[in-house]
């Protein structure tokens, strides 16, 4: 079974560049694990829409005032945004988001009807 | 006669990784300086997990900035020693997630050090940490010796 088949999208939309978050999919057996890593981000800053087949994350960061200048800088001040494709099998109406230091977790379970289920047989 | 040297079987347990390439590339880096530090930065697959740092300055501070999201605050240590700051840390796996099927395995889990030589003086006792939405933020109050100090000069 194909799932969540990652969804190719441009980084740059609407004159705004994003970054893409590396995540993790996990397959259980009530349906998928997903967890992206967008340090930075808080509850508040997560935005995540549903549309048809496709789940689009995006996470703002926080207007960050770091006082005084910067003598050295690696991180990439921009928000994070990744698309998705799911799984046809998932129900999308029991989809739930966890926020915990910078990872967003997305449960995505599978609709009863698609589950293994064992008959009885009298 | 030549004598018969016993085949020995590969061992994966003697296999020590990508230590001797990252070796190598710490070689060429130091050849190169600056222009290959930030390509190898950007890989992570021979160093493991090498996560951001920022540092600023004010009057007052140094603030050093590093994006580690996911951890536990218990996971991380912060120690000075001699004008040094060093943040290491452990990042662990999910143990629930252990027997579900992967799909994608991008975030990378394991340890991480940094040593920052840190440019002025700092007040040891003084130095806080705070860790909030995967962001650690160490803020180091320079030493008073350290800060710009106006002088009144007057002519007599």
């Amino acid at each position: 079974m194909k799932a969540l088949a990652q969804h190719e999208q441009r980084n740059r939309e609407q004159g705004t560049t994003y970054l893409s978050p590396e995540v993790n999919i996990f397959e259980t057996k009530d349906g998928y694990v997903l967890e992206a890593e967008m340090p930075g981000v808080s509850k508040d800053g997560l935005e995540i829409t549903l549309e048809g087949t496709e789940i689009t994350i995006t996470g703002n960061r926080q207007a960050e005032q770091m006082p005084g200048e910067a003598l050295f800088q690696e991180s990439i001040n921009a928000s994070y945004r990744r698309v998705f494709e799911l799984d046809p099998a998932i129900d999308t109406t029991k989809v739930s988001a966890k926020m915990e230091q910078g990872v967003l977790t997305l449960t995505l379970p599978k609709s009863e009807r698609v589950k293994p289920r064992k008959i009885t047989v009298d | 006669m030549n004598s018969l040297a016993r085949w020995q079987r590969p061992e994966f347990s003697a296999w020590t990784g990508f230590g001797r390439l990252t070796n190598l590339r710490e070689e060429i880096d130091r050849l190169f300086e600056a222009p290959l530090a930030e390509l190898a930065r950007s890989s992570q697959l021979l160093s493991g997990w090498n996560p951001a740092f920022d540092v600023y300055e004010d009057k007052d501070n140094l603030y050093v900035r590093a994006e580690l999201a996911g951890m536990r605050k218990e996971d991380i240590d912060i120690s000075l020693h001699n004008g040094s700051l060093s943040i290491s840390g452990e990042r662990k796996a999910d143990e629930s997630l252990k027997e579900a099927e992967v799909y994608r395995a991008e975030r990378f889990f394991g340890r991480f050090q940094r040593t920052i030589t840190l440019p002025t003086p700092v007040s040891v006792n003084k130095i806080k940490a705070q860790y909030k939405d995967g962001v650690l933020t160490v803020t180091l109050p320079k030493a008073e010796e350290a800060k710009p100090r106006h002088i009144d000069v007057t002519v007599s």
